[in-house]
Order: C-alpha cells, then structure tokens, then sequence
C-alpha cells in the first residue's frame, strides 16, 4: 500500500495557477454553453481555458478525478466503458462549467444533483494560488464545505480547475413513455423514477433500472391511462425556472408562456425568464462577505453576478 | 482528575455579579436560564473521550426570536456561543470552550409540517432524528440520514455534523437530504439559507454550513427532504473466514455496479458481544461479517440479492443468511445498531474512531490498525461502514488505569495517519472538533486552511460561536481572542 501525498496536486496545475496569477481580471470560459447566464464580464477581463484530461478514474471506487476543462462527452465517454456516469448534465459543455453554473441534469430525479457529486474541488484562488477542499473519497466530513460553495459560483469566488467526482452505475434498462396521466398521480405512484416531465397537458416519465422493475412500474401507471413508448422527452423552451416542486402544478402560463416542468424536482423551462424576488437580508450579508473573503479586488469574472452582493 | 473530582471543582462557582446573565434571564426568564454548577458542569461535556470544557450559563431557548436575543446579547457582551442537541458528538464539538453560553436546543423540538408535496419536513432542531422517521411512516416516508445514535441525536445536530448512519451508503449524508435552513448568525441576524427550489438563487450557502459543527451560527427551523419508503428490502448477512474476504466482497459489490441501501462490516470480537447482548443469531464463528440491505422494487431487489449471494460465494463466505422477516431484519439491525453499547461487557471505556479509506484499501488498512493494536496493547474491535470505506475502530480501555488514556491517543494518531496514507480523510461522520483540530495540516496546506478560516470569518467575523473548533491553531486566530473575553473572576 503506497503513502497518497493529499497536498501535491497534479503539475499541471501550477501552470494554471501560474497562467491566472494574482492580478488583473480574468475569468474561464468552457464551452460557453450558459456564457451570458449571469451577466457579461466586464471588458479588458482576460479569458482563458481550464486544463483538460481525465486525472485518475478509480471504477471500483465509484470516484474519478477530472481536470475542469475536460468535455463531459469525454468524460461520459471514459465511464460508459465500466458502465458508470456522473450527474454532470451533457449540454456540449465541460465538466468546470457543469458545476460553476451548478443547474442539474434533466433526470435529476435518477442521476442526483450536481452539488451532491462534488466530492473535492482544486481551484485557482484570487491571489494565484492552488486551493483544495472537500476530500478525494465518497464520504467526508473534514473541514468545511467550501466544495459545496464552488458549485454555481460562476467563477465569481475562485476559478476550478480540478475535480473529484463522486460516479454512479449506468442502469441496466430505461424506457421513456408518453401519457395522459396526472403529473401528480404519476410521481405519487412511482419509486425513483428518473425524470417526469409534464408540459401542462403530456406528461412523459423516464425510467430507469432493472427490466423487471420498469415494467412493473409501467404496469402501475397503466392502471391509471394509457402509454406510448417514445425515444426521448420532449424538446424544452429556453428560460430555466426554479420553483418549489408542489408549485409545478399551478403554474400560470401569462407568466411563463410554453412551460416543460420537472415534476418533483422544481426545474421549469418556460418561454419566458423567472423573475426574481427580493434577496434574503440575511444570506445577502454572508454573500457580500465571502465575496470580500475570496475575491476582494473583484479579479474573479468581473461582471458576472451570482449572489445578490453590491 | 476523576469526574467527581473535577465536579467538585466545578461546584461554588458563582455567576451572580454577571449582567451578561442577568440580561439572558430577563430575554428568557429564570427557568431557561441555568448557571449553578451542576448545570453547566452537566453541559460542559458531550459523548467524546476528552475532559469536559467550561461552561457558562445553560440557555434553553423556545423559539427562533429567543435564539435570537440570546445571540444578540451574547454579541453585546463579546462573549461566545455554543449550540448543543443531545451531546452525542464524538469529536469534542459541542465541549464549551472559553466559557460561552451554552445553547441547548433541545426544547425546540416540534415537527412543524410535513408537507408530502414537496417531499419536505420542516422541523425544529431539537427533533429526535429516529422521532421524525417514526412519525412519517403513517405517510410511507422516512428521513434516510440513521445515525447510529438516532434514537437521542437531534436533527440539529445531524446538521452541525452532516451526519452519516448505515444507510447513507445509497442514499447520501445529511447534507443531500437538508433543503433549506433558517439560522441565527452569531451577530442575531436571521438568514434564510437554500430553499426548496432545486437551485436556489445564489451561493450554496446551505451547503457551506451543514457540518461547520456550529461555528457558522445556529439554525432554528430546517427544511429536511423526506424519503419514499421502499415496498421491498433485502437483508443479507454474510458470514467470512477473514476480514480481506469481506473487505474484498465490499468492493466487488460496488465494482459490480450494484450500490446497496447499506454494508456493514463487523469483526469477531464486536460480533461476539453483540450476541450476547441481543442474541440476533450473528455467528460467532466467523471472523467478520457482512451485512448487506437492498431497497426498491421486489424484482430488482431479487435480482440485487442474488447477485450479491453469488459475489459473497465467490470471494469466500462461508454462509450467507437471508432475513426471511421483518422482525428477523429488524433484529439484526438492532445488533449492529447496539453494538457500542455491547462493548461495556468487555471494558468500561471505548475511544471510537471514524476515518475514511478508499474501499479498496480496506483491507491493508484493517491489518495495520490489528497491528497497531497490538504494539500499544490494546483490543481494537471494527464495525463500519464498509460501503463507503468510514473505519469506526473502536479502542477499548480502563480509563482508571495510569497513562491508559496517553496510550489510546497515540494509537489513535497513528490509525488517522494509516488512513490518510491510503488517500483517505480525517473523519467521514463525526466531525473534527477538538479531536482532530491538530490532523487537519495533514490533509490541508496552510493555503487550504486560509481558505477555510475565510468562508468561518464571511459568516462569523468575531468567531464567537463555537470558538477552537475544527479548523487547527494559527488558522482561526479570532478564536484565541474570543477565547478570552471572559472577565476574569466572573466564572470564579
């Protein structure tokens, strides 16, 4: 059994870190796939690239360790071959901009949440330098969870450039069906399905596991009307809404035109944007804090707006 | 010391020249507002191994709006806080440093709603995390974090320490089941921090403070998600001739691709006193044994079983029992559940463990903890875990004994440093506390630490609540001063 050095990061780190360095502003960009999310950066920020490559992939561990530039294709394409994914949602992105923009996958209900994958985060701090949190196996508790605060951060507290992922088997079996069934009905009835998805009249349910179980599981809903085999969901509108799942179902279509609604989930894709409420008093004091604590000269994507800090 | 000894110590102190008290009572009223001796000397402790701390006056809070006052004040005086539940931490957390008001939370312990619409119960800390899950099965619901300690830790507790239990194997640690917090900055400031959307606007500040074991503030109402309880459940228990067979059979399971609700590991000795204390039928024979939990649906859970019967076989066990009852599962349950408390046939202390290895390495780090063991003459028992690689090794000792309690630190210091050799980390569900405070250099650079210290300071400037916990001296240097604000001869 061979001693793991937890402080020496991989080398091509220090290139990074030493590419960001500690002045002038400067922001990644991935894929560009959520680019203008939260808000533009400001002019004369100097953009660069993550590294990419795949760091170590430990199957039997259920863990891989991937550089934030790496493309989730890529990464998806390493872990099908052991039959393992992530939660990381493929929208043609990478893996860093997957977890700085933090917005889960469309089967959040099946493949779990972005923030609950992130197991150890290395990023590049405001002054240059190389941080770790979080730890490089399924189950921590050491030291806070600065890894969880990176997640939908835009690249505004510190810019990731590596890390940990917790993986997940690839079901055997899934199936996507279209019904006329009540959304409700559908998530009451069912265990663990993947994604139900419902535009205000089709609701359309993807199961995922053994064979076994997703026909017993379309034998119950068959009880309820009828369901035709589909090849995928449906297509979803642009603007992305978050919303307590039971608000799902009394959603006002003046308010948010064509809607796909993530059944006990609370993601809503709508035609139009969400209006946002008053921030809470409270977390916007912490917010302005850590924004002091982490970035204090504003160098980190200046311009992009995450929490509510002045 | 003995415990009686510093008892007496602690008797004749007097509090009742402090207006800091004074101004408490009149936000709570004398009743919840304790400062005699035996009080603070009963709350001065918790469930660890190290000697009680200091105490100052005991506030038992009722509502959101007292949790706040009590801040408020205790900010007005630049005195410290410390939040406690039940004080079944292992790590020292909740142990009263700098002699701060301690706040015990566990009047605040309502089930405000259980709201089956949005898969979410909303609590008051001071719930008992078994009480939650007992109250949801009329619903076909359960709160999926099962501590071992469940029938006395409190929710909030479960929160301070992000919590793991048997079952987090599958399901994931109090952190994946807590959607949204309302907390009481150290400054009385109310925060509402994540939310049942399922990205919430801004930082994940939620996050952030689960398991910062009470240093970030208090957290008065929480928002826990709520499980669908599956229809069928498989309970298998795998006897083996070895502890590498089990260890091997756990990562086969996993490299098999089959996550079960739980994989639990026990070895010969903790069996044997398990037996005997509940006489669940666990084999006394065997060196270790393997208990295995599938959940869903009954074909799947059919076919998981199998799979795993026919992995366990292959890798050497040497019997493999099925619970064929709900009152047979239940029972080996209990067994594992119990296990800690069976350990006082064999001695009167314990120093339980908790660190994290890679499931692969299980195995290695099992023999050098045996050999360890044996260096410091020690019992070591183990019952962990073993799905996700959390090591609970269990020293067990006569604390009366001369230099007893030197021994087992320093064997637990080596156990932490095998563990991180192996890529592991310092705890997987007890927190660092006081315990681990001095390891974290070891896992963190002096960068990663500052980094640590900033997210504390961003809610804490003054580092008041729960000051000297988790991060190591030199990192946390507003701790040392909150450390000693207490006006000399108050406390006596």
């Amino acid at each position: 059994m061979g001693v793991v050095d937890h402080k020496n990061p991989d080398p091509v780190l220090n290139d990074f870190a030493y590419e960001v360095g500690p002045t002038q502003p400067i922001a990644i960009a991935g894929n560009r796939t959520c680019w203008e999310l939260s808000g533009t950066l400001n002019s004369g920020t100097t953009v660069i690239s993550a590294p990419s490559g795949i760091v170590d992939y430990r199957p039997e561990e259920m863990i891989v360790t991937v550089r934030a530039g790496t493309t989730i294709k890529d990464l998806d394409e390493c872990l099908a071959v052991h039959k393992q994914r992530t939660s990381l949602p493929d929208r043609g992105g990478t893996v860093g901009g997957a977890i700085a923009v933090g917005h889960n996958d469309l089967q959040r209900l099946g493949k779990g949440s972005v923030r609950d994958a992130v197991l150890r985060l290395r990023y590049i701090s405001s002054e240059g330098q190389i941080i770790t949190c979080g730890g490089p196996v399924v189950k921590n508790v050491t030291g806070f969870n600065l890894h969880k605060l990176m997640v939908g951060s835009f690249g505004t507290i510190g810019l990731i450039a590596e890390a940990t992922l917790r993986t997940n088997p690839i079901p055997p079996a899934q199936s996507w069906v279209k019904t006329m069934i009540d959304p409700k009905l559908v998530f009451d009835k069912l265990l663990r399905p993947s994604a139900i998805l419902w535009d205000g009249q089709t609701t359309w349910v993807h199961l995922e596991g053994h064979l076994p179980d997703i026909t017993a599981q379309k034998k119950t809903l068959g009880k309820f009307g009828t369901l035709d085999e589909v090849a995928h969901g449906p297509e979803l509108p642009a603007n992305r809404w978050s919303l307590p799942p039971a608000d799902l179902y009394q959603l006002d279509t003046s308010d948010i035109g064509n809607f796909v609604a993530s059944i006990g989930v609370g993601t809503v894709w709508a035609d139009l944007p969400q209006k946002k409420g008053p921030p809470d008093k409270g977390k916007l004091i912490i917010e302005n804090r850590l924004k002091q604590q982490f970035d204090p000269e504003n160098r980190l994507s200046p311009g992009r707006k995450v929490g509510n800090w002045s | 010391m003995s415990f009686l000894d510093r008892f007496k110590k602690a008797i004749g102190r007097t509090t009742s020249q402090d207006p800091f008290v004074a101004d408490l009572i009149e936000a709570l009223s004398a009743e919840r507002v304790h400062f005699d001796a035996t009080q603070r000397f009963l709350h001065s402790h918790d469930a660890s191994v190290f000697d009680e701390g200091n105490a100052g006056p005991v506030c038992f809070p009722i509502t959101t709006q007292e949790v706040q006052e009590i801040m408020q004040i205790a900010q007005q005086y630049s005195r410290p806080v410390v939040a406690r539940g039940a004080g079944t931490g292992l790590a020292g957390g909740a142990i009263p440093l700098g002699e701060p008001a301690v706040i015990a939370m566990t009047k605040m312990n309502k089930i405000l709603e259980i709201d089956i619409d949005n898969r979410v119960a909303w609590v008051e800390p001071g719930v008992i995390n078994l009480d939650l899950s007992i109250h949801l099965q009329q619903y076909g619901y359960h709160f999926a974090p099962d501590p071992s300690s469940q029938q006395v830790c409190t929710i909030g507790g479960n929160v301070a320490n992000n919590s793991g239990g048997p079952h987090c194997l599958a399901y994931g640690v109090t952190d994946a089941h807590v959607l949204a917090l309302e907390v009481i900055l150290p400054d009385g400031e109310m925060a509402v921090i994540g939310g049942l959307e399922p990205e919430p606007e801004g930082l994940d500040l939620r996050g952030a403070f689960i398991g910062s074991e009470g240093t970030l503030g208090i957290t008065t109402k929480i928002g826990v998600r709520i499980t669908k309880t599956p229809p069928d459940v498989r309970t298998l228990l795998l006897s083996f001739s070895s502890m590498r067979d089990a260890a091997q059979t756990v990562s086969a399971v996993i490299a098999a691709g089959i996550v079960p609700a739980a994989m639990e590991v026990m070895d010969q000795r903790i069996t044997n006193a398990v037996e005997s204390f509940v006489g669940a039928g666990y084999p006394i024979d065997a060196a270790a044994v393997l208990l295995v939990e599938v959940e869903g649906l009954i074909d799947g859970t059919e076919i998981e079983a199998s799979h795993i019967r026919e992995i366990g076989f292959k890798h050497g066990a040497t019997n493999i029992r099925v619970a064929d009852s709900e009152q047979e599962r239940e029972l080996l349950w209990k067994g594992r559940k119990t296990a800690f408390g069976a350990i006082a046939q064999i001695a009167p202390d314990y120093y339980l463990h908790d660190t994290v290895v890679p499931r692969s390495s299980l195995a290695d780090v099992l023999e050098k903890i045996d050999e360890v063991a044996e260096r410091y003459e020690l019992i070591v028992m183990n019952v962990f875990h073993a799905g996700d690689g959390n090591l609970h090794p269990l020293l067990l000792f006569d604390a009366r004994e001369e230099g007893m309690l030197e021994k087992v630190h320093a064997a637990g210091a080596e156990i932490m440093r095998i563990s991180l050799d192996a890529g592991g980390v310092l705890s997987g569900e007890h927190g660092i506390g006081i315990e681990k405070q001095a390891y974290m250099n070891e896992l963190f650079t002096d960068e990663d630490l500052n980094h640590q210290n900033r997210l504390r300071y961003a809610f804490d400037p003054d580092c008041r609540s729960n000051p000297g916990k988790v991060l190591p001296a030199g990192h946390s240097c507003a701790d040392i001063q909150a450390l000693k604000k207490v006006p000399e001869g108050i406390w006596g």
